[in-house]
């Protein structure tokens, strides 16, 4: 049974359709990757799952464990275990890394009643360090605000210090590997091929297949104008590689 | 909770209920003048303290000053106050005590609400506790005594130190500096008076804490800090008053005499209850070398209006405003800063932060006074303004008077809103949208609160929290 299932995602904007008709199931144990052209409505489908408020389901269901998520806030979504690692995090001046990790660690820790739990400042820091110099972060980026003035590659660590710190049961990749050169990325992709497995579904979505050189998706899916056009196994990155989106309508650049 | 070493952010995410310090004692004052004020009035406040001569003669002048002196027709508007429904002066008790449990008991339980015992013990290197219209606990750490440091109440000041009051008193805000200041000089009583002997560092704060019980109270305590060459202190007030419909008046006056190489730093946790219109003037003279330091945090009262003033007086003086300003429903603070540079090569900075939200009115309003010869100067000025919601209203007044050319002059000032984006990525991960406004805020703030010390930054950010509650959903 899947862990993750999405039924006719139907999602606009402002008036304009952008998803017309997404289905996809996803288990625990394997990744998916989601590749498109721009505007394909990549990001759409992340954002829409996670329960950005701009965007309109207009039909559709999505459930995750089999609870019901459209319905919720972004906020409860993420204690479900749905987390989302973003293209582009945004910056929380004024508040430090280490502050809001632990806030968030302790708000997935509360209880389904409130009741608060939180974290032993030991422990917190234990598991900060350990998954910090997995990552390679420096251990002075606890101090700094969220975002604030970092980097491309900074941010995108951050988000996967996120993944790693929060444990959740589906993680969906936004174009992770944007912004990072070829250290970061591997850095990256092993911090996530650590946590994949029975305990973590990982939804990876991309523009270009270079990031599926490093995490292996055990199924892809191609999404052009709002629709998954195409669903298959390792091979359709390669196609990709070598043909681009062309076979499929778009006129871009290759990949 | 238990565990102790929360963050600040950690601890303001819990929630707590309304304003908590509403409550008021059921209790009767010692003496009290009638409603409204006179010359008797006046005259009664002086006899009652046994004042000496010249400050009766310096209180009846202020008072003239104050019937004379037309409302401001700037900032807040203070048409409303019933300057005859106020009482200007009540002695809540005898005496003063050295002991908290000398109080009466309905008022030291009010005092252990406030954590203001917990606090001394904790933290603090002296306390000054003032109830209405006196200072009804003082008391400072017994090795500070020793070294010379004096911290009494005002009135205590004037009749043992009357020489250094006399030389200081009402000279950095002259009795006819503004209405209000006018209105403290004729009626004041309480306040701190604090000497710091050349060279004495305190490590930690000097606390008062001003309380107003009654209904329909004036309080109008006054306060004068020396810092002697070289020597530094810190001194924190904090003030609060039960809720009542009618309004009560609380109007300071704040003297500060930094010498050469000295530094002062004054934080204030203003938190009136909103029916409390809170007036105050505040002004420091900073000579050689000397540092002054205003924090100063609005959360409460009805109106405010306060702009903490810093007079470089001497070469290389360094001044600074740290403000907070947080306007709910109904309130309307009236904040900022002033400074002149009146020496070479003097230095300053005002940060200003304010809040509005739910029909809430901040405004920053600050002066920069640079006077010709001041060579070399430089001053900064950083107002930045977070509108929670579409009724709420900020406003900037940056008066800037350069009459200096060698000088470097800065001035940034920004609007914002809580982002979308903002609070889509904290909510996303696992943030209450509550809980991820109020973090937003408190980043806001931080620039002032990472000043403060710990446990002021944890009440900083408590109240913020407190006020933010409801605010979104």
């Amino acid at each position: 049974m899947p862990d993750l299932i999405i039924r006719n995602l139907h999602a606009s904007i402002d008036g304009s359709e952008i998803l017309r008709g997404v289905d996809l199931e996803l288990s625990k144990d394997e990744v998916h990757a989601i590749m498109g052209p721009n505007g394909s409505g990549k990001s759409t489908l992340a954002h829409v799952l996670m329960g950005h408020p701009a965007y309109e389901v207009t039909a559709g269901e999505v459930t995750l464990d089999g609870e019901e998520l459209l319905e919720l806030e972004p906020d409860e979504r993420a204690r479900l275990g749905l987390f989302l690692a973003f293209q582009y995090p945004a910056a929380i001046p004024g508040v430090t890394v280490a502050n809001f990790l632990r806030l968030a660690v302790n708000a997935q820790r509360r209880g389904a009643d409130g009741e608060e739990n939180p974290i032993r400042i030991p422990e917190f820091r234990k598991l900060l360090q350990e998954n910090m110099e997995a990552l390679k972060i420096d251990r002075s980026m606890t101090s700094r605000y969220i975002n604030d003035g970092f980097s491309g590659g900074e941010k995108k660590r951050m988000e996967m210090l996120q993944m790693a710190i929060l444990k959740p049961q589906i993680a969906i990749l936004d174009e992770t590997d944007s912004g990072l050169d070829i250290d970061a990325l591997r850095i990256v992709a092993e911090g996530v091929n650590r946590q994949v497995g029975p305990e973590m579904g990982v939804l990876v979505i991309t523009h270009y297949s270079r990031l599926l050189h490093h995490i292996k998706p055990d199924h892809i899916h191609v999404l052009v104008g709002g629709r998954i056009v195409r669903s298959g196994g390792p091979e359709i990155a390669d196609e990709l590689e070598r043909d681009g989106y062309a076979p499929y309508g778009v006129m871009e650049e290759a990949i | 909770m238990a565990d102790t070493d929360l963050t600040p952010e950690e601890q303001q995410a819990v929630a707590i209920g309304e304003y908590k310090y509403g409550f008021h004692d059921e209790f009767t004052p010692v003496f009290s003048t009638e409603k409204g004020l006179t010359e008797e009035v006046v005259r009664q406040i002086s006899a009652h303290k046994q004042e000496p001569e010249w400050m009766l003669e310096f209180r009846l002048k202020s008072y003239k000053h104050f019937v004379e002196r037309p409302l401001p027709r700037w900032g807040a508007d203070l048409s409303t106050i019933d300057f005859d429904n106020i009482y200007y002066y009540m002695k809540p008790v005898e005496e003063q005590a050295r002991s908290w449990d000398d109080l009466p008991e309905g008022m030291r339980e009010t005092w252990d609400k406030l954590g203001i015992p917990e606090a001394e013990k904790k933290y603090l290197a002296g306390v000054g506790a003032q109830y209405e219209s006196e200072v009804v606990y003082h008391n400072l750490q017994a090795d500070l005594a020793k070294q010379g440091v004096l911290f009494f109440d005002m009135d205590s000041g004037l009749r043992e130190h009357e020489d250094i009051v006399r030389k200081y008193f009402g000279t950095i805000i002259p009795y006819n500096d503004n209405k209000f200041a006018a209105l403290n000089s004729a009626v004041w009583s309480g306040g701190s008076f604090i000497y710091v002997p050349p060279g004495v560092k305190i490590d930690l704060p000097l606390q008062a804490y001003f309380r107003i019980n009654a209904e329909n109270m004036g309080q109008f305590e006054r306060t004068l800090i020396i810092v002697d060459k070289g020597a530094y202190v810190h001194y924190v007030e904090g003030c609060t008053a039960p809720i009542y419909s009618t309004d009560s008046l609380h109007s300071a006056v704040v003297e500060i005499h930094v010498a050469e190489g000295g530094r002062c730093r004054y934080t204030t946790i203003q938190n009136w209850s909103t029916n409390v219109y809170n007036l105050v003037t505040k002004r420091a003279v900073a000579e050689r070398d000397a540092t002054m330091e205003w924090v100063d945090g609005n959360l409460g009262s009805q109106i405010t209006m306060k702009y903490p003033a810093v007079i470089l007086k001497g070469e290389r003086a360094h001044g600074e405003v740290l403000s907070i300003a947080f306007a709910g429903k109904g309130q309307h603070q009236d904040a900022g800063g002033k400074i002149t540079h009146s020496a070479p090569d003097t230095s300053s900075v005002i940060t200003s932060k304010s809040i509005s939200k739910d029909g809430g009115r901040s405004s920053y309003r600050g002066l920069l006074q640079v006077d010709k010869g001041a060579v070399g100067s430089k001053a900064k000025v950083v107002c930045d303004a977070l509108i929670i919601d579409e009724d709420s209203r900020t406003d900037t007044y940056p008066y800037i008077n350069i009459d200096e050319n060698d000088v470097e002059i800065g001035h940034e000032a920004t609007v914002s809103k809580i982002g979308d984006e903002q609070l889509f990525y904290l909510m996303s991960r696992g943030l209450s949208e509550e809980e991820a406004s109020g973090m937003i805020v408190s980043g806001f703030v931080e620039p002032i609160t990472k000043e403060l010390p710990l446990e002021y930054a944890v009440e900083m950010n408590r109240l913020i929290q407190l006020q933010m509650e409801g605010s979104v959903g």
